[in-house]
C-alpha cells in the first residue's frame, strides 16, 4: 500500500480516533500513517454492531411478550451471548437458558441475581426490571 | 534497577501488544520500533480455529497468541519483565499505584469493553488489550493506549473493571513492568533467527495454521451458502483482518516494514525486494476485504466461491513468499 492509498474515507465507528496503518512513502520507506478509517472497516464493524442490535431487539420483543426474562435482554444489550455470560458468571449455560424462563427468573434468589448483575456490570434492580 | 529519568513518550501504533512492547522498551533506552518488536518476536502468523467461537463465529488470527510479543522481548533483550496477577481487585489497584509512585511505566492487560475512551461501536468483549499507564492525576489514570493517536485518561473504577474482566483470556489484573534490560542493540543473528521462526510457523505442517490454515479457510468459504449467516461469516474474517489493530491487511504491512528495517541490520539486500513483495501480498488481502465488503453492502452479488478463490490465491502467494524468505536468511 502506498501512503496515498491509505484509506481516509472516515469510519463512523472510530469516532474521532485515528488508527495507525503502515504504508510506503514516496521514498519507498514503510511508515506509519494515521488513518481516519475506511469504508471497508465501517461496513464490517457496523454489520457486527447491527447484528447485536438485532439480537437485542428480538430479545426485547420476547421479554415484552412475556416469552423471555429480562436477563436475556440485558445479556444481549451488554453484547454477550450465553457462552460468554457463562464464562464470565461461572453459571452453566443450560442453567442460564433455564433462567430465561420469566417465571423462574422472577423467583431467582438474590445471590444468583447478584452474580448475573456482577457479570453484566449492572445493578441488580435494573436487571430485574424489563427493557 | 535502571530507570531513565526522561518523561514517557506516547507513540501511535497499529497493534496494541507490539506498540506497548516497543514503547516500553524505548522508555528504557532501547531504540525499538513497533515493526521491529513485531518481527523480532516472530509474531506474524495465520490461524483458522473453528473450535474457538467468538460470538458464534470461528477465531481467525493473523498473529501469534497474546503475550507472545512481550515474551519475545525477554528473549531478545534479556529484558527483566515482571508480570503480576491479582486475586483481589483492590490489591491490584494498590500495586499499580505503588509502581506509579516509584516512577514505573506499567503495562496492563484489559478488556476493551470496559474502557470508556474507546468509541462505543468498537467496544467488544475482548480481554487481551494491552495499554501502558504512565501516571495518575487525581482519580484518573494517565494512559498511553498504543492504538490511540493521543494519550487518554481513565477513571479508577473503570480501569479496575477493565483489568478484572472475566471470561476467555481473563486478564486477572495482569500488570507488567520492566526491571531493566540486558542489551539494547539488535543483532543480525537475532533478526535472522526471528525470520526463520516466522517461516517455520507459516509453512508449518499443522493444517490449521500458516498457509495451510488459509487453504482450509478458503475451502470453508467456498462452501458457504448465500444466507445472512454466511455474510456475517465473511464479515467476521474481514473484521479480524482489518479492524482490530493490525496496521492493515492482517499485519502483512507491519511485516513489510520490519523486513525493510531488517535490511540495515542483517545486510541482506534481498530482504528489500521481499519487503516490497510482502507489501503486494498485503494489497491482495485488502483487495479481498474490499470485495467482501462490497458483497456485504449488496453492491455486488454474493459469491462465496469467488472469495474462496481469492483466499486460495493469497495462500499460494504466501507459500511462495516464505519459501524465498527461507532461502534468503538461510
Amino acid at each position: 500500500m502506498n501512503v496515498n492509498d491509505v484509506p481516509q474515507e472516515g469510519n463512523c465507528a472510530l469516532g474521532s480516533h485515528r488508527k495507525a496503518m503502515y504504508a510506503k512513502d514516496a521514498g519507498g520507506k514503510m511508515v506509519i500513517v494515521a488513518s481516519r478509517g475506511s469504508e471497508v472497516d465501517e461496513t464490517v464493524t457496523m454489520q457486527a454492531v447491527r447484528r447485536m442490535q438485532a439480537l437485542t431487539d428480538d430479545a426485547k420483543a420476547r421479554v415484552l411478550a412475556g416469552q423471555s426474562a429480562p436477563l436475556e435482554y440485558w445479556m444481549c444489550a451488554c453484547r454477550m451471548d450465553v457462552a460468554l455470560l457463562s464464562q464470565v458468571s461461572g453459571i452453566w449455560q443450560w442453567r442460564i437458558r433455564r433462567h430465561f424462563n420469566p417465571q423462574r427468573f422472577a423467583q431467582l434468589p438474590p445471590r444468583l441475581l447478584a452474580r448475573y448483575a456482577e457479570a453484566l456490570g449492572l445493578p441488580s434492580e435494573l436487571l430485574k426490571s424489563g427493557p | 534497577m535502571t530507570r531513565i529519568a526522561t518523561a514517557f513518550q506516547h507513540r501511535h501504533a497499529a497493534h496494541c501488544e507490539s506498540g506497548a512492547a516497543a514503547n516500553l522498551m524505548t522508555h528504557h533506552g532501547v531504540k525499538l520500533s513497533e515493526a521491529m518488536a513485531f518481527g523480532l518476536s516472530s509474531a506474524l502468523s495465520f490461524a483458522y480455529l473453528p473450535f474457538i467461537k467468538l460470538t458464534g463465529f470461528p477465531l481467525i488470527a493473523y498473529r501469534m497468541p497474546p503475550k507472545f510479543i512481550l515474551r519475545g522481548m525477554i528473549k531478545q533483550f534479556q529484558a527483566r519483565f515482571r508480570f503480576e496477577t491479582f486475586r483481589d481487585p483492590k490489591g491490584g489497584m494498590r500495586r499499580l499505584d505503588e509502581l506509579l509512585a516509584q516512577g514505573q511505566v506499567v503495562g496492563l492487560q484489559t478488556s476493551v469493553f470496559w474502557l470508556p475512551y474507546f468509541p462505543e461501536d468498537m467496544r467488544f468483549h475482548f480481554n487481551a488489550h494491552n495499554l501502558l499507564v504512565y501516571g495518575k492525576d487525581g482519580g484518573d489514570y494517565l494512559i498511553s493506549d498504543p492504538v490511540a493517536d493521543l494519550p487518554q485518561r481513565c477513571s479508577s473504577a473503570d480501569l479496575q473493571r477493565a483489568r478484572f474482566a472475566k471470561g476467555a483470556l481473563a486478564p486477572k489484573g495482569l500488570l507488567y513492568f520492566l526491571d531493566g534490560v540486558g542489551r539494547t542493540d539488535v543483532s543480525a543473528e537475532a533478526v535472522r533467527s526471528a525470520i526463520r521462526r516466522t517461516v517455520r510457523i507459516m509453512l508449518s505442517p499443522i493444517p490449521l495454521t500458516g498457509v495451510r490454515g488459509m487453504r482450509m479457510l478458503a475451502n470453508k468459504v467456498s462452501k458457504l451458502d448465500t444466507s445472512e449467516y454466511s455474510l456475517h461469516y465473511v464479515g467476521n474474517i474481514v473484521r479480524m483482518q482489518e479492524e482490530i489493530g493490525t496496521g492493515g491487511a492482517g499485519f502483512r504491512f507491519i511485516y513489510a516494514a520490519f523486513l525493510q528495517e531488517a535490511v540495515q541490520i542483517t545486510g541482506i539486500a534481498e530482504l528489500a525486494a521481499l519487503s516490497e513483495r510482502m507489501n503486494e501480498i498485503g494489497d491482495g488481502w485488502r483487495e479481498f476485504a474490499l470485495r467482501a465488503a462490497r458483497m456485504i453492502k449488496g453492491r455486488e452479488t454474493f459469491e462465496p466461491q469467488k472469495l474462496g478463490d481469492m483466499l486460495r490465491t493469497q495462500a499460494e502467494s504466501e507459500t511462495e513468499f516464505f519459501r524465498i524468505l527461507k532461502t534468503a536468511v538461510a
